[in-house]
């Protein structure tokens, strides 16, 4: 791991001489090119992947159609940067990453049907892809099936551990436990009251937040928990019991379309956020859908997860000029965003440890990767695939930007099969 | 579930609750309206009823961004122009369709739902093309967020009451129309017996036009209340259809009274379930039980009495 200890700070230097923005980020990573005939492709390659002596193909599985597109656009954008940054620093192995992109349209068996394209008749040296658990759940057949690796961006339930995926996103006690010690000791809650939509995401978040409320939180307790079906805009109903319960903190885990319903009518209904009466605490928004919320609806409300894009750090601002650089000024960064960056460069770390694109080497070589330029700082791959971060906790300002008002000392430990939690 | 709370507090909780099934119930009456107009008059299953919506929430999603760079000393009221423009940009796409898709299958109803099935898809995808995947914020003026407070503790949102006169407003024009115009004269005409109408002189094919881009009008207005609760995506449309073809079938095709009836129904049904419950429960025994009555009445609760 040479490569990754260079200092930070010796490479910012180099902006004056190289142009292109997305250089600009590159050179923050691992700057010394290595030479593929250094590596002959027989020996880098024994299982006959797409790996030539100049290339390497990897595939991106993402929804860009159907209901899912809004959230996987971003994840998709980040990893069409990372590559183009890593080939503008000479590749992986010295071969430059091409690769093939398709849709799984928002439809868990098309993604299931795609992946396996990729992996059979496509060869990919490895797949960035899903966001929903669903769509990770049916693709996780296929890459354990014909091996192969797959790197999963989005924050999750957790309850899973793939020898085939290496998951960038927080598990669910990485992201929540803290959140919740953050806001009983800082701002006193006692009551909370769990939101959710219906589906696998929100309970089991909302269950291991229950437990953690109820057994290890002093004195607290929670006072209502309820789940509305994916899609519903009315929740005029709930917000009346939560001002009957008055909870310190509501604790909301909704998503898609149900999340713009749910902060206006709140708001409409007299409980704004910025008064902090109740707390709205929140683990399913991001900066991403602040845009389809209107930062007036949820200014004041609080987002517990491991990345903001207000994160001031040079990895950050280096990379938010980027991403803005090839998606448009006006583009916002979210927290799965970032984890989706991150699977290029973790891969790249790992195939230059193992020395080979072989699956298996690269999964061995896997636990142990360091990446210390990553946008959200130092993060390091777990025995158990998931990674060592940081938990953080923002407030949502009017313009759609989160101010960080916490963040954990040190880096949280991804612990997917919590005990105590289940 | 109420021990610890004063009289005063309870009376303010339920007080706040009629009022939420208040304004679920005119959000229902807003969705289905439209849709009982073109599916009671005209028999025509309108899939794309929910895209027609999201067409009227764009329309003013595109009025208050240019309000808010050329008009910002008028912004407070722009809402109003939008629900006009969506109005007319609906209707006008409904006569549209009409033209070109849905007048060559008048006598196949179920054909008219496949194609307008397509319809959807294509409009969505034009939505995602045209706007982005990602859902758009629609900045609502400061006057119409926020609540009114009644007495200290009952608080009634000022949007829901916006939408309670907008139904209100809405249901009465339609009423006035069917009932007290020449073309409500003359669709109810042809619903009762099509031939014969066009035998006695109406103009059968301008009337059809007409009343489905009335229709596909008040969908637009409907889509652009619903930016002050709800999201503006490409796909939103799809979270009204269900519920909006669930209140004019169990209504009974072919009766505005019977649309809202069973809107006020199923809304406090709803409404009471889940202050009672739980969001999936009551959406479940509200789905149980309109399913018992369609079962035992399968013409809806009010049916109009036809010769076929």
């Amino acid at each position: 791991m040479t490569d990754f200890s260079k200092p930070t700070m010796p490479g910012m230097s180099r902006r004056a001489v190289l142009a292109g923005g997305a250089a600009l980020t590159a050179s923050l990573f691992a700057p010394r090119g290595l030479r593929a005939q250094d590596f002959p492709t027989a020996a880098v390659n024994t299982t006959g992947l797409a790996v030539t002596d100049s290339t390497v193909t990897i595939g991106i599985l993402h929804s860009v159609t159907g209901t899912m597109a809004i959230s996987e656009t971003g994840s998709v954008q980040a990893e069409k940067l990372a590559i183009e940054q890593i080939n503008a620093m000479g590749g992986v192995l010295g071969r430059k990453i091409q690769f093939i992109q398709e849709d799984g349209a928002s439809d868990w068996p098309t993604f299931a049907e795609k992946a396996r394209k990729l992996l059979v008749n496509d060869k990919v040296a490895s797949v960035m892809g899903c966001w929903t658990s669903a769509s990770r759940k049916a693709v996780l057949p296929v890459f354990e099936q014909h091996n192969g690796m797959l790197y999963y961006p989005t924050f999750y339930e957790g309850l899973e551990q793939s020898p085939n995926v290496i998951y960038t996103g927080q598990e669910a006690t990485q992201q929540i436990i803290a959140g919740l010690d953050w806001v009983n000791q800082t701002k006193g809650a006692k009551s909370f009251y769990l939101l959710g939509s219906d589906y696998i995401w929100p309970r089991t978040s909302n269950k291991i937040a229950r437990k953690h409320i109820e057994n290890f939180m002093e004195g607290c307790e929670v006072v209502g928990e309820e789940y509305y079906p994916l899609g519903h805009t009315q929740f005029n109903s709930v917000i009346n019991k939560i001002k009957l319960r008055k909870p310190d903190v509501i604790y909301a885990i909704v998503v898609g379309g149900s999340n713009v319903a749910f902060y206006k009518q709140l708001k409409a209904a007299g409980i704004d956020p910025t008064k902090e009466s109740p707390i709205v605490l929140t683990i399913s928004v991001t900066e991403d859908e602040i845009r389809g919320i209107g930062g007036e609806n949820v200014e004041g409300s609080y987002a517990c997860m491991k990345y903001f894009q207000s994160l001031d750090n040079p990895n950050n601002i280096a990379f938010v000029d980027a991403f803005k650089k090839m998606w448009g000024a006006d583009m916002v960064i979210g927290d799965v965003t970032q984890a989706a960056y991150l699977g290029p460069w973790l891969w790249k770390a790992a195939v230059e440890k193992a020395g080979s694109f072989d699956i298996d080497k690269v999964r061995e070589a896997s636990p142990g990767i360091e990446l210390p330029t990553a946008p959200e700082g130092y993060v390091k791959i777990h025995e158990n695939h998931h990674l060592w971060s940081k938990t953080r906790v923002g407030r949502a300002r009017a313009d759609g930007q989160y101010d960080v008002v916490f963040e954990t000392a040190d880096l949280v430990e991804p612990d997917p099969f919590p005990e105590g939690y289940q | 579930m109420f021990a610890g709370y004063s009289a005063g507090e309870l009376t303010a909780i339920f007080a706040m609750q009629g009022f939420a099934g208040l304004i679920l119930f005119s959000v229902f009456v807003l969705m289905a309206l439209g849709l009982a107009i073109i599916f009671g008059q005209m028999g025509v299953i309108n899939m794309a009823h929910g895209e027609f919506m999201i067409l009227g929430a764009y329309v003013t999603y595109l009025v208050s961004n240019a309000f808010a760079t050329h008009l910002p000393d008028l912004f407070s009221i722009y809402f109003f122009v939008a629900m006009v423009l969506a109005f007319l940009a609906s209707g006008a796409l409904g006569m549209l369709v009409e033209w070109g898709l849905i007048r060559h299958l008048y006598r196949r109803p179920l054909d008219t739902l496949l194609a307008t099935w397509g319809l959807s898809l294509i409009l969505q995808q034009i939505y995602r093309s045209v706007f982005g995947a990602r859902e758009v914020g629609v900045t609502i003026p400061n006057w119409m967020m926020g609540s009114l407070p009644l007495t200290d503790m009952i608080e009634v949102p000022i949007n829901g009451l916006f939408v309670m006169v907008l139904a209100v407003g809405i249901s009465v024009s339609i009423y006035a129309l069917m009932f007290r115009s020449r073309w409500g004269q003359q669709v109810r005409a042809i619903n009762q017996n099509r031939v014969m109408a066009g035998a006695v002189g109406i103009n059968t094919e301008r009337t059809d036009r007409l009343t489905f881009g009335i229709g596909c009008g008040i969908a637009g207005v409907a889509g652009s209340a619903f930016t002050m609760i709800g999201s503006t995506g490409p796909t939103s449309g799809q979270l009204y259809i269900v519920d909006t073809f669930l209140v004019v079938v169990f209504g009974g095709a072919g009766s505005l009274l019977g649309t809202i009836a069973s809107a006020f129904t199923i809304s406090q049904a709803q409404s009471v379930l889940e202050f009672f419950l739980s969001g999936s429960m009551a959406k479940v025994i509200t789905l149980l039980v309109v399913v018992g009555i369609l079962m035992l009445r399968p013409q809806g609760l009010f049916a109009l009495k036809l010769r076929k």
